[in-house]
């Protein structure tokens, strides 16, 4: 049996006061790929911020483990050392800041060892080639004028340079065209090997038929209501949430 | 060990604060009269119609008031204010003639360092006179002239009287008036026609004695078709009693030349920063000014250009850093004074710690400038919530057949966007330097080499220990 990575025990989080997350578990085990889905508004993307350690999202109760180790108080930063990245659903825009220059700082930060300039481009150029992204974008400022593909993409360039252990992929199908997402799946599935995991989180199905996941979640109202395989997002796909809705509303 | 080249001085100047004995061949008393002007006049020896100028702008000056807008300038007491300081020594051409503590000032300032490596010429003034003045050969044999004000006035005195606050004239406020009076120090530099100086001159102007003001005139003169770029620097150490800098820089750029102006301004933050700089184009002549605002407890400065000649373009790059303690007002001006002139305007700030960054601009249109176009961006950045960040961008036109863009914005850090790098393992502190030096990136671009890297340092050091 592979090793775990994550364990979320009954996670609560309120922002302003109101409950978002009102009891998570989920357990995501080295390699795995999951999928989160559910109807806007459900608390996915609360999910995803609390799961990298936005300052903004208070945890109530429950803990995170990653690796076996409670991160519930850990920065952002720390918890990117740890190897947790978030592909943002709405990236920011930094200008001034161009993507070659802050990869390399972010990239020798995770890593703990400094990259020298000539290694590292040759690195990216290569990781951008498998994008299929122009080597111009190197010294453009960071996500400035991207259009919304281009930032998700370049998203995945910032995930396979800094190769974390677990991915988590808010959103990342949103504003894709077709090529876009078969681009991007498949460089989600380069990064993806035996020991890197996938926690993906969408409410379409675009991206899953490239990704093979192994476990299908169903968020609603904070809660995960449902977990099963393919066939679940297959039914969604089909029927929508209501039905679901129903199931759960008693 | 090496010092590291701050100008905090709530944290550690550096450099900058290293003050040398206060010591002197001549200097004048405290405050402003007839009796301390002619002594001013007669320790240089100038020309009679120098003395009168002097006097006569002494009489403007006691005739105006203090600007009532901008700076509170009501802590700066000009009867406790030395206006004039002779140095202990004669202008050297060396820098193995200067006496060892002004000239270890200025290696600290890595003046002679950048002189050897980067410029083609260098005046170093020290107080209220320029002590080292030098300039090499083949500019020399080039036509260029390059010197204090003070020997141009001897050598060059038909030029000096023709073009000597003519662009700005003591009437013009208070302060211009003073330096009409009490003016010390400065350079002069004259390129003629057709020539084309492709490394630049630099003059700094290190203020030591306490208590003391400054009042440098720069007078530059680029011929047709010539080209110039000239750096100025200025610093001064921290004393608890009130300094003055009260320069003023008059620059005439002819048909078709071009003239690059770079100040890097660092003064003390117990410096009243009063300085006056205006730019006169002829046709199809190009003015850039490069400014960047650091030091000072109060600063009053808005470059001016006039473009007088059709086609005349100008382009001013700014920059201003406000920190504790520091009212920084500046800006710029351009008047469109001919049809199809063309004006640039790009200035950041950041305010921090209680600073306050004031950009005022003016644009001026007049009835001939037609087919005229202007392109105005201001950008404030407030890194915390008691900074203050104020735009007041005042736009006048006199025809419509212009073409003018304006943007302004003031902003703070975005939490979202420190959040965004941090998720990259790049912790708070190293986040908010990224985003501010990204703020500033268009203009360390434009700034000469040692100055952009310390711009960075200044942004380093100033975040560092500030995420609460």
């Amino acid at each position: 049996m592979s090793k775990n990575l994550l364990d979320i025990k009954d996670l609560k989080v309120n922002i302003d006061d109101i409950d978002i997350l009102k009891g998570i578990n989920l357990k995501i085990n080295e390699g795995e790929t999951h999928i989160i889905m559910g109807p806007n508004g459900s608390g996915k993307s609360t999910l995803a911020y609390t799961l990298m350690g936005h300052p903004n999202y208070s945890i109530e109760d429950g803990e995170i483990e990653f690796e076996g180790e409670n991160i519930n108080d850990l920065k952002a930063d720390e918890r990117a050392k740890k190897g947790i990245f978030l592909s943002f659903q709405y990236p920011e825009e930094i200008p001034g800041v161009t993507v070659e220059d802050f990869l390399r700082t972010a990239k020798s930060s995770v890593s703990g060892k400094k990259m020298g300039i000539i290694t590292f481009k040759k690195v990216l150029k290569e990781k951008m080639k498998e994008l299929d992204m122009d080597d111009e974008y190197a010294s453009r400022y960071l996500n400035l004028g991207f259009s919304g593909g281009e930032k998700k993409k370049n998203e995945i360039l910032l995930m396979s340079v800094l190769e974390p252990k677990l991915a988590i992929l808010d959103e990342t199908d949103s504003g894709l065209d077709v090529d876009a997402i078969r681009i991007v799946a498949e460089g989600v599935n380069k990064f993806k090997d035996e020991n890197r995991s996938i926690l993906v989180i969408t409410h379409y199905d675009k991206l899953l038929s490239y990704l093979k996941p192994d476990y299908i979640h169903i968020l609603l109202d904070g809660k995960i209501v449902k977990t099963g395989g393919i066939e679940l997002a297959k039914e969604i796909d089909q029927k929508g949430y209501e039905n679901i809705k129903m199931e759960f509303s008693n | 060990m090496e010092r590291k080249k701050t100008n905090i001085e709530d944290i550690d100047r550096g450099i900058y604060d290293i003050k040398d004995e206060f010591t002197y061949k001549y200097k004048s008393d405290h405050g402003l009269s007839r009796e301390v002007i002619l002594e001013i006049s007669k320790e240089k020896n100038e020309p009679q119609w120098m003395t009168d100028f002097r006097l006569k702008s002494l009489e403007i000056y006691n005739s105006m008031p203090v600007p009532a807008w901008g700076a509170d300038l009501k802590d700066l007491d000009m009867d406790n204010i030395i206006t004039y300081i002779r140095p202990n020594t004669e202008m050297k051409h060396s820098w193995d003639d200067v006496p060892d503590d002004i000239k270890n000032t200025f290696e600290r300032l890595g003046l002679p360092q950048a002189e050897r490596e980067s410029l083609a010429g260098v005046g170093a003034q020290y107080d209220s006179e320029v002590v080292y003045h030098n300039i090499r050969k083949e500019l020399v044999d080039a036509g260029i002239v390059f010197m204090d004000i003070e020997s141009a006035l001897m050598e060059h005195e038909d030029i000096v009287k023709e073009y000597f606050m003519k662009l700005v004239p003591p009437q013009d406020h208070k302060f211009a008036a003073l330096h009409g009076a009490v003016w010390s120090g400065g350079s002069f530099v004259y390129v003629p026609e057709g020539v084309n100086v492709d490394i630049p001159l630099q003059s700094y102007f290190r203020l030591n004695a306490p208590g003391a003001g400054q009042f440098e005139h720069t007078l530059i003169i680029v011929e047709k078709g010539a080209n110039l770029h000239f750096i100025e620097g200025c610093s001064a150490p921290q004393y608890k009693v009130n300094n003055l800098h009260a320069g003023c820089v008059e620059l005439f750029v002819k048909e078709d030349a071009t003239l690059r102006y770079s100040t890097i301004e660092n003064w003390s933050r117990n410096m009243y920063n009063l300085n006056t700089k205006r730019a006169l184009v002829d046709k199809n002549g190009t003015i850039e000014w490069v400014s960047g605002s650091f030091g000072s407890k109060v600063s009053m400065l808005y470059p001016m250009s006039i473009l007088k000649g059709e086609g005349a373009r100008s382009e001013f790059t700014g920059i201003t850093f406000a920190s504790t303690g520091q009212y920084l007002d500046t800006g710029t001006k351009v008047v469109h004074a001919a049809p199809n002139t063309t004006s640039t305007v790009n200035s950041k700030s950041i305010s921090k710690n209680g600073g306050h960054a004031f950009y005022r601009g003016l644009l001026k249109v007049t009835k001939d400038a037609h087919g005229s176009k202007s392109t105005i961006s201001c950008e404030s950045l407030m890194l915390d919530n008691e900074s203050k960040s104020d735009t007041l961008p005042v736009i006048e036109l006199y025809n419509d057949d212009i073409d003018i863009g304006h943007e302004a914005k003031i902003g703070r850090i975005s939490d979202e966007a420190i959040f965004y790098l941090m998720s990259r393992g790049i912790d708070e502190e190293e986040a908010k330097a990224m985003i501010v030096r990204g703020f500033v990136e268009p203009i360390t671009k434009e700034l000469p080499l040692e100055y952009a890297v310390e711009l960075n340092n200044l942004i380093n050091i100033e975040l560092e220990g500030s995420i609460g």
